[in-house]
Order: structure tokens, then C-alpha cells, then sequence
């Protein structure tokens, strides 16, 4: 076996330890790279059964109408259940309150919409796409991450996790996130899409789109920023290296067409995945302060 | 390509996250972005170079306290290997979390501090290494940079380590002199260490051959979970799904299930809808058998010819990693793959005294502490030597009253009642 066929066996044995360990289970479905990945792995893990969980989508309502569509038709081809969270039903129940100002993004609102789902299903395991590779908070946690009553992540009271022995009891109103590719670098990943010949959302390619520059950031120019007479649009040739909303995720220049180029371009690189999230950027503790709040 | 996974251990201070900080450093994997981070932060070492440290301490709590932690996870290639790091705490009061990063470690590297030389927490992570059966020991003396780079100092401490390393029987250890602030003997050979004629860490890392073979290669299929569409198209499918570990299957192979002993034939190994002659050592698969018999998650199946120990007493390498100590009255639940019993321990067979080795009777087990125990479970547990299979001998201990993992268990033997 060569290292993608044994991180594939872990990222299977890891959804099927979900299966045999949790009541009712789910897997949050974001649209991007990572999750169409592990909706692929759930393919060779369960199939020709069904999934033992539902796929679940906070919808920002301010998503990439590409991500939406081939959500959409994925779902269609899988035969499996969806069930989305609207973080505009969270605002409009008030529970949270839109932000303002020019760099006003959903991403922060998208925790609250997150739990209140988890909660009314009653979800006790929730699976996601988060790679250890990506952020160095994510670089500490466990792959059976366990979330308080109130969905936090305590990162000093993590529990060793040894082997391949995953721990996964927990009491009424905790749930576990648990996290199947977390030994999977962005580069893995592609090399794995490549191998397997995944279908991806077209935005991962490069194409021409209106965008603007803020904080050196290439944004969509969209109805979703607040954008004034000082941005100036203008139309280049990108590409999208994470798909978070449209708010929060920046487009890089790029000439790379299939997936080869993307591979290609990746390898080159000298700026990490996330350097194009916007939300990361926020303070040196963002990502760990967002875990710890019950952020994916 | 293939896939190295080795831990960095030692006492706090020994230079754990600088070492990491270089290797990536020197390998070109530290991107723009993140080096940009890094010069936010601004923690600067005491020579005006930047602080590579601060690449692992992920946490808020670290950076404030300037120690690790917890384990971090560190990806990095070269042209000819994949490497996974796991950054362990040197601190006492996180060793089970050290045991966690080091489970899964093929070879180990502990630092030494050139000033110090072997201290506790080196004897104690040399020896939880050692215990969880990692086949190769790297010594990094570090700081070499802080004794004028002196093979007196070398010597003395290699020596040292080598009296300690006799009682590990079945570890391969090796020694490099480097400087993980100044770059000495990491990515190239150092000009100050003329004496040395080893290869430098990261050559090491490249070419270093792990003995990842289990002592005997016999194939065990914890069952996960079973497959079961009842649909029209398919309405007798049963698929038993798992993964492979120790050793192959193929399909005609004469199966036992474990632990209720009834016997089938394979007559089917698929991986996404393909199928396979053989079932490799590591594969998640499917498996069909001949026989319609009465198999759920956390039965093994097993070749009817290769069976492991089968019994509902047995002893156990134990290292405790809960704050409240070992409780004999108590009902614990144990934990081996998918396979969950309640167990009891009978008794506290020894306690290794971590500066002597030295094992002795004791009745308290506390926080940290290492030795071995009798279990009693209440149902009867399939299982090999910890160091021959270590997925079918390593099991952990959860506490029923809070659900946490209490403690790490290198099964050894069954033994009589
Ligand atoms: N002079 C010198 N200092 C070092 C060396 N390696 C680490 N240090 C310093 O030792 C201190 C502790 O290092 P650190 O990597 O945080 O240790 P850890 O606790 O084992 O992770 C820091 O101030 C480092 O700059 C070395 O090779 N030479």
C-alpha cells in the first residue's frame, strides 16, 4: 500500500468507528474539497449499503451559487438525506445580529446556526473535513474531538487518544467531532481527488470573475460585501483554493485549468491554503478561539 | 512514496519545537503566510533569530506559558520520504499525552540537553518508547552549540544513554550530536562537529529503515460494522466491514469468529464495489463469508489456524494517565479496537520506579505511573502480545463514571484464574 491507499484505510476505518460508536450520527457537508472527499470515502465505506448518517450544510446564505448547485446535484446522484441550517433563520429568530461595516461576514454567525442544528436533530457525532495541516490549533486536536454541552472544545482536557482506538462515549448533550482526513495535507487531498477521479465544483478551476481587492485579498465582487466607491472591480483570471462563503474567501490569480495545473500549482506555492480565509486572519488565537466557541 | 511518522521526545527545554521549527525550516515547509505569523508574534530568541517554536505551540495557553502542551501534528516531504512529526510535551503533568503522539510512532527521537545530560523524563519517555513497542530510537544530544561542540560531552552522554538502552532489548538506537538553534548536524553535516562521521538528522530521517513488521504475521478482521442494504436489487447482502491488521487474508481462507468459535470460508474481499483475491495487512475492506452465522461489531475473525489468545483473564503493561489513581473495586470499561468489555483489575502484579527500572510490589497507582496489572473482563477477550500485534494487544481503560481514557494497556498474556 502506498501512503494515499493507507490514509484512505484510516479515513474509512474512522467513519465506519462512527458508525458502530454513535446513535445518530452526521457528516457536515460544506461544499468544498475536503468534504466532497470524505462523502466519497463514506462511498467505499458503507456502499452498497447507505450512509448511516445524513449530510448537513450551514447555509450563509451567502454561499457560491456553484457550491449550491453541485450540492445539489450530488445529493441527487448519492440518494442520501440533507439537511441544511440557515444561519438567516438564526438572525431572523434573533439569535445572532449581522455584523456591520465593510469586512461584515456570516462566517462568525455560521457557529450558532451550527449548534442550534446539532441540537434539534440530537446529533451526537459529527464528522468534518478539518485537516491538522491547515491551522496550528487544528494541528493539536484529536480525531474524536469531544464538545461540551454548549459545543466547546477544551484543549486542555483532551483525551490521549492511542493507536487506532477511538474513544467516542460521551453523556447526553455532548457530541464528538470527529475528523477522518486529519492526517491529509491540502496536497494529499488533491493528489487523492486526482487518483480517484473526484467530481469537484467548478469555482476549484480557474475562470474569469469580477473581483475587488481588499486587505490584499482578491474578493467576488458580489451584492454580499459591502462594496463603495473606493473598490474598484475589476476581471481577472482565478481560481479558489477553499470554499468557505463569499465573504470570507479570497480567489487566487491562476492560469491552472485541470487538475493537474492545480496539483502543479500547489506544489510551487508559498502561501498555505488558509492564507486566503479572511477569518484566520483576525488575531494570531482565531481559529482556536473559534473551536473553542463549537466552530467546526 | 512511503510514510514516517516519528515523535520528538525529551525534557522540557531540550529544544523539542526549535528541532521541529529547523526541520521545517530547512525543508522549505514553511510557508510565506505563516513565517509572516511568526514575525507578528515577534518572539524573538535571545540572538535575534526568529523563534521557531512558536510553529508547533498551537495554543494560546502554550505560546503564554512557553511550553508545550499538547501533542501537534507536523506534515513535511522531501524528494524521498512523507514525514509525520508529532511534537510531544516534555512536561511530567502531560505525559499521557506524549503516549498519545507516540502510539502511533514508528521511530522516536529524544533530545538531550549537552548540559544536562540523561535526566528523569529522558529515562521515563525512553522507556514508555520502549514499552510501546517503537522500533527505532534516535538520541539528538542537543545544545551542542552551548558545551563548544566538545565529543567529551558527546561520549559521556552516548555512554550514558547506552547503559540505559541495554535493558531495551528490541530497540535500535542511534546518536547525532546537533544544534537545533544554529542548524548544526539538521540539514547538512556541521563543520564544528569534524569528529562526527554519522549522517545529519534529516539524511537520517530519509534513509532510516523501520522495522515495522510484527514479530509474527498473522492476519486479524475486527468487524466494524455490517453491511446490510436489504433492497430489492440486493436483498441477502451481508458484508462484514473492517480492517485488516497483522497480517493478509485471501478469499477461501478458513475463518474463525472470535469469541463465539463458529467457522466459515471467505468467499468474498471487496474494497469500493472491487474485489480482491487478497486483503492486505492495513486494508479497510469488506469481507463475505460461506456461512450465514451470527457476527456483530467487536467480533474478530480470525484464520482457523492462527488463533490469538482467547480468555477473560490476562496481564497487562499499564500506564495510568488519569489524575484519580487506579481504583481495585472499581468497574472499568476497556477498550481494544471496536470491542468493549467491563473489566475489573485483580490486582497490581508491580510498579517500575522510573529512576531505577526497578520493579516492586505496590498497592496505589497514581497519575503517570508505570507497571503491570491483572485484569478480569467480563467477557472474553481475543487478543495477541502487545509487541507482536500491537492493533490486537493495545487496548485502553475508560472510566465509567466520566467516559474519560484513564489508562494505556500493552497486553502481555492470559493467565489462569
Ligand atoms: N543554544 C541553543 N539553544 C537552544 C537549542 N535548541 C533549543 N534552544 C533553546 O532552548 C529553549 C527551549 O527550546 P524549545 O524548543 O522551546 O524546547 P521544548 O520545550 O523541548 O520544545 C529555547 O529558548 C530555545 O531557543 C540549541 O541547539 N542551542
Amino acid at each position: 500500500m502506498d501512503y494515499l491507499d493507507h490514509l484512505e484505510a484510516e479515513a474509512i476505518y474512522i467513519l465506519r468507528e462512527v458508525a458502530g460508536q454513535f446513535e445518530k450520527p452526521a457528516l457536515l457537508f460544506s461544499g468544498g474539497k475536503d468534504s466532497i472527499t470524505l462523502v466519497h470515502l463514506a462511498k467505499k465505506a458503507f456502499r452498497p449499503g447507505r450512509f448511516p448518517f445524513p449530510l448537513v450544510h450551514i447555509d450563509t446564505g451567502h454561499n457560491f451559487p456553484e457550491t449550491i448547485a453541485f450540492r445539489d446535484e450530488l445529493i441527487a446522484e448519492l440518494q442520501e438525506e440533507l439537511i441544511v441550517g440557515y444561519v438567516q433563520d438564526s438572525i431572523d429568530a434573533g439569535k445572532v445580529v449581522e455584523q456591520k461595516g465593510k469586512n461584515a461576514s456570516r462566517n462568525q454567525l455560521q457557529t450558532t446556526t451550527l449548534l442550534d442544528t446539532i441540537a434539534e436533530n440530537g446529533f451526537d457525532a459529527c464528522i468534518g473535513g478539518a485537516r491538522r495541516d491547515e491551522e496550528k490549533a487544528r494541528a493539536k486536536e484529536r480525531i474524536f474531538s469531544v464538545r461540551d454541552e454548549f459545543g466547546q472544545w477544551d484543549p486542555k482536557r483532551q483525551r490521549p487518544e492511542l493507536w487506532n482506538i477511538y474513544n467516542g462515549r460521551i453523556f447526553k448533550g455532548e457530541n464528538v467531532r470527529v475528523f477522518p482526513i486529519s492526517n491529509w495535507t491540502e496536497l494529499d487531498v488533491w493528489n487523492y481527488i486526482r487518483r480517484e477521479n473526484i467530481k469537484l465544483p467548478s469555482i476549484y478551476f480557474s475562470h474569469e470573475r469580477d473581483v475587488i481587492t481588499r486587505n490584499g485579498q482578491l474578493m467576488t465582487a458580489t451584492e454580499f460585501l459591502n462594496i463603495d466607491h473606493e473598490d474598484i472591480v475589476q476581471r481577472h483570471r482565478v481560481r479558489f483554493r477553499t470554499v468557505g462563503d463569499m465573504t470570507c474567501t479570497a480567489a487566487v490569480l491562476s492560469e491552472a485549468y485541470h487538475i493537474d495545473d492545480i496539483i502543479e500549482e500547489i506544489q510551487l506555492s508559498n502561501v498555505s491554503e488558509r492564507g486566503a480565509r479572511m477569518d484566520d486572519k483576525v488575531s494570531e488565537a482565531a481559529m482556536e478561539d473559534r473551536k473553542k466557541g463549537g466552530y467546526f | 512514496m512511503d510514510l514516517l511518522k516519528f515523535i520528538t521526545a525529551g525534557s522540557v527545554d531540550d529544544g523539542k519545537s526549535t528541532l521541529i521549527g529547523r526541520l521545517l525550516y530547512d525543508t522549505d515547509s514553511i510557508l510565506d503566510d505563516q513565517l509572516e505569523a511568526i514575525q507578528r508574534a515577534n518572539r524573538k530568541n535571545d540572538d535575534g533569530t526568529l523563534d521557531l517554536a512558536i510553529l508547533t505551540d498551537g495554543l494560546k495557553a502554550e505560546r503564554e506559558q512557553g511550553i508545550t502542551i499538547d501533542v501537534a501534528y507536523k506534515y513535511f516531504h522531501t524528494d524521498r520520504r512523507k514525514f509525520i512529526i508529532a511534537d510531544t510535551p516534555g512536561h511530567i503533568q502531560y505525559t499521557r499525552n506524549m503516549v498519545t503522539g507516540a502510539s502511533n510512532a514508528d521511530l522516536a527521537i529524544i533530545l538531550i540537553d549537552a548540559r544536562k545530560g540523561v535526566v528523569e523524563q529522558t529515562r521515563r519517555h525512553s522507556f514508555l518508547v520502549s514499552l510501546l513497542a517503537i522500533p527505532n530510537i534516535l538520541v539528538c544530544i542537543n545544545k551542542m552549540d552551548m558545551v563548544d561542540y566538545d565529543k567529551a560531552v558527546y561520549d559521556k552522554i552516548r555512554a550514558d544513554y547506552e547503559r540505559l538502552a541495554g535493558n531495551m532489548e528490541k530497540t535500535q538506537v542511534d546518536y547525532i550530536p546537533v544544534s537545533a538553534l544554529k542548524g548544526d548536524n539538521i540539514a547538512s553535516s556541521s563543520s564544528n562537529t569534524p569528529w562526527y562521521e554519522g549522517k545529519p538528522l534529516l539524511e537520517f530521517l530519509e534513509t532510516v529503515e523501520v522495522n515495522r513488521q510484527p514479530q509474527t504475521q498473522q492476519a486479524r478482521f475486527p468487524v466494524q460494522w455490517v453491511i446490510r442494504p436489504q433492497t430489492v436489487e440486493l436483498p441477502d447482502y451481508r458484508g462484514y466491514a473492517g480492517r485488516i491488521v497483522g497480517g493478509d487474508f485471501s478469499v477461501g481462507d478458513r475463518v474463525v469468529a472470535l469469541p463465539s468459535g463458529f467457522m466459515s470460508t471467505i468467499t468474498r474481499i471487496e474494497l469500493a464495489g472491487e474485489n480482491l483475491q487478497i486483503g492486505e495487512n492495513g486494508a479497510s475492506v469488506i469481507v463475505h463469508l460461506a456461512d450465514d452465522i451470527d457476527i456483530s461489531r467487536g467480533d474478530m475473525l480470525v484464520k482457523a489456524d492462527e488463533q490469538p489468545a482467547l480468555s477473560q483473564s490476562f496481564e497487562s503493561d499499564i500506564c495510568w494517565m488519569d489524575t484519580k489513581p487506579l481504583d481495585l473495586g472499581q468497574t472499568y470499561f476497556l477498550q481494544q479496537h471496536g470491542k468493549i468489555t467491563k473489566v475489573k483489575i485483580q490486582d497490581i502484579v508491580y510498579r517500575i520506579d522510573i529512576q531505577t527500572l526497578e520493579k516492586s510490589a505496590s498497592d496505589s497507582f497514581g497519575l503517570n505511573d508505570i507497571g503491570r496489572v491483572r485484569f478480569k473482563s467480563a467477557d472474553p477477550l481475543a487478543f495477541d502480545h502487545y509487541a507482536s500485534n500491537k492493533a490486537n494487544g493495545g487496548a485502553i481503560l475508560i472510566d465509567s463514571r466520566n467516559n474519560l481514557t484513564i489508562a494505556a494497556l500493552m497486553i502481555d498474556k492470559p493467565v489462569d484464574n
